[in-house]
């Protein structure tokens, strides 16, 4: 991270240029679920035609024939009425039709989807009718997810996803080849990061990827030799077979010792014992209850509701699984799952607060998870933020600073000795602000966790005894700070304390400390926000090494 | 050199109007002119609420709907009558770095924001406000939570602020 080792240059498609999609892009954007749709219809038709058939011919023995599936029943009238009324060959000349209007749209929509990279913004037009152009400065990004769903790294694509900041939404590119995608992604960040574009050089590096977007044309090119077409079909389904079990994160660019490890059992046993398995509980025993009283309403209300809890728990067990996470030089890398794989780059300076946090159920294992707040998570995809701002699953302590090194490597120093004391201690620490015993008549369990500490302008939160909290604010990108008291508050002398950052997961918050604590506290954080602020450089990473 | 902004903190060439104006540590009130703004709102509220609980309670003869109607018009004029001092409650402060903002009696809460941070500074005016010649000036942040509405200027004042703090937040805008 400090040597400015020579980089490969800017990637094929960060040229400048428009560029278009995956050639299998629209057949994974909605493609697939039309020929599933198509499918389903069509072998549906097929029974029914079947059956009306077997109706025309031999009308005694058709009554016990029942067509499988519901969509039997859908079809009957259509292909009923169309038989009797002998209008077979129009019914195949309008699906024909139908469908080559599908395809052509499908096909259009994919010739008009174009993006560019330029040195200032990442440009994507789309739309044929309502044609859109979004555009996302490069200095902007807070973020950059590639998703690879099961069906598209069967084809070789990945999502590309640029968070910006801001609440209408990210830029997405669905679908790129999968190499492509991971190139581009390190030549936005190098762009992003302030480093100045290189004329690309030999390109002798970048052909392989621009194979990797044309292998679907050259395998079906028929060689003279026999030999070496077999040959190539086997290279490509060797690299799918590669791009399908490789590690997510570049083994390159991951220092092996700042990886941490999760362990499927502990995945498991950490959602299991997991809040939303109390729900899981409750539902289990009111479906019983039902079941045994025989009140059916009640299972149909249940029984949805369980069915949503077992898939939380399933995502989140999946979502667990290869876990990785390490620092690059641009920025922390997050991967995980299996089957379908998501990979998330937070770059330098784009987190505006952390925080560990530990349930009951959790403590005796001593299992912490870390959640971080960044800015441009769209409210409206909720389960999709909730994912990304998800940094550590479950881990142990040391695995919750390793992380924190990561995320917040300039203050790691400071921060340190303050993380033992903060992470699982109660009482007066060193560092910290405490709040007096009388916040115990507001918090009467937590009154002796809750801290304050501000350290390498970074302000350190304690708070919390059912759900352990350790929230870091880096002062930095903190927006504002707010003391209040309500009658109960000032009757006791106390006040609350709250920063304020962008819209995520953490409230950073004190409840309680003495009215002058709070106060002197207060002015501290004002001032020390606004230096480091005015001093804070990391948004711009890469500058320093282009200047 | 590498790109305006950064450039823009290190050396402030800024337009700021009346260059040392920002910086004054006194805590400033708002127009005493914004408690009119305050009891025409809530005599408005508590009075549809009263007169409709009034006519349901003789109409059908409800004494519950009656009384509540008592009671709610008595906790409204008491709230009215403290509405004095919750206006002069209401106070900024320019700092050298950032506006401090305080309100409430019951309920204390006090705001520090950096000008860097403010996205954008917004001037609204209700029917009320305007007869009076007053303006509401509401801060936004990256934050939501943050919620700096600064109620009851005079006009001139809120946008001669405006134009500072926009100013200000220009020359101190750092990333996000």
């Amino acid at each position: 991270m400090t040597e400015p080792a020579p980089r490969a240059p800017i990637g094929p498609l960060a040229d400048g240029e428009w560029h278009r999609l995956h050639p299998a892009s629209p057949l994974l954007r909605g493609g697939l679920v039309f020929l599933a749709v198509l499918g389903f219809v069509l072998a549906n038709l097929r029974e029914r035609v079947v059956e009306v058939f077997v109706l025309f011919f031999a009308p005694g023995e058709a009554g016990g024939g029942e067509a499988p599936g519901f969509g039997g029943d859908w079809a009957e009238d259509p292909v009923t009425g169309i038989v009797a009324n002998g209008l077979v060959g129009w019914a195949l000349l309008a699906f024909a039709v139908v469908i080559a209007l599908v395809i052509l749209g499908f096909w259009f929509a994919w010739r008009m989807h174009t993006f560019r990279v330029t040195d200032e913004a990442l440009e994507v037009r789309s739309g044929i009718l309502f044609r859109s152009h979004r555009s996302a400065r490069l200095d902007r990004i807070q973020g950059i997810n590639i998703a690879r769903p099961v069906f598209a790294r069967l084809f070789g694509a990945a999502k590309l996803d640029v968070s910006v900041a801001g609440q209408s939404g990210n830029v997405d590119l669905s679908y790129l080849g999968s190499a492509q995608a991971d190139r581009l992604r390190g030549d936005l960040l190098r762009l992003a990061s302030g480093a100045r574009r290189q004329e690309p050089v030999a390109t002798g590096d970048g052909d392989s990827v621009v194979a990797a977007g044309a292998d679907a044309a050259g395998t079906a090119q028929l060689g003279p030799g026999a030999p070496s077409a077999a040959d190539r079909a086997g290279a490509v389904v060797g690299r799918r077979v590669d791009e399908f079990l490789a590690p997510e994160l570049d083994p390159d660019l991951a220092p092996p010792e700042s990886v941490v490890r999760l362990p499927l059992p502990r995945a498991i046993a950490a959602a299991l014992l997991g809040g939303s398995m109390i729900w899981l509980v409750v539902i289990i025993v009111i479906i019983v209850i039902a079941l045994t009283t025989g009140t059916l309403w009640m299972l149909f209300t249940f029984i949805p509701a369980a069915i949503g809890v077992i898939s939380y728990l399933w995502s989140r067990i999946t979502g667990s699984l290869r876990y990785s996470i390490a620092g690059t030089r641009d920025g922390v890398r997050i991967g995980s799952g299996l089957l379908s794989t998501a990979n998330q780059t937070i770059p330098p300076g784009r987190v505006h607060a952390i925080e560990a946090s530990q349930w009951l159920l959790w403590r005796a294992f001593g299992w912490w998870t870390v959640r971080v707040n960044v800015a441009g998570q769209s409210i409206t995809q909720a389960g999709d933020a909730a994912r990304r701002t998800l940094v550590l699953p479950v881990g142990t302590a040391d695995d919750v600073r390793r992380v924190i090194g990561l995320l917040a490597p300039d203050a790691l120093d400071d921060l340190v000795p303050l993380l033992d004391a903060g992470l699982a201690g109660t009482g007066p620490a060193p560092g910290f602000t405490s709040a007096p015993r009388r916040a115990a008549w507001i918090r009467p369990f937590s009154w002796r966790r809750i801290g304050l500490a501000v350290q390498g302008g970074t302000a350190v939160l304690r708070s919390g005894w059912l759900l352990r909290r350790l929230a870091l604010v880096p002062l930095a990108r903190m927006q504002s700070v707010a003391v209040a008291a309500g009658p109960v508050r000032r009757g006791l002398r106390l006040e609350s304390l709250r920063i304020h950052t962008v819209a995520g997961p953490i409230a950073p918050e004190v409840p309680a400390l003495d009215r002058a604590d709070a106060t002197a506290a207060f002015g501290a954080i004002a001032a020390e926000a606004v230096e480091r602020a005015l001093r804070d450089r990391t948004d711009r990473w890469g500058a320093e090494h282009a200047s | 050199m590498p790109d305006p902004e950064h450039a823009a903190s290190d050396a402030p060439e800024a337009p700021v109007p009346e260059a040392p104006a920002h910086v004054d540590d006194d805590w400033r009130r708002v127009s005493p002119k914004h408690v009119v703004v305050e009891v025409v709102g809530s005599v408005i509220g508590a009075g549809i609420t009263v007169a409709v609980l009034l006519v349901v309670g003789w109409w059908f003869e409800l004494p519950w709907a009656t009384w509540g109607g008592i009671a709610v018009g008595a906790i409204a004029l008491v709230s009215i009558a403290f509405e004095p001092r919750r206006v002069r409650s209401i106070g900024y402060r320019r700092r050298a770095d950032d506006l401090v903002f305080r309100r409430g009696i019951m309920f204390q809460r006090q705001v520090a924001v950096p000008y860097g941070r403010m996205q954008l500074v917004d001037i609204t005016r209700g029917p009320v406000s305007r007869a009076l010649g007053l303006a509401d000036l509401k801060f936004v942040t990256a934050a939501a939570a943050t919620a700096v509405t600064l109620p009851g200027l005079p006009l001139d004042d809120a946008e001669r602020l405006r134009d500072e703090l926009v100013a200000l937040a220009e020359t101190r805008r750092a990333g996000l």
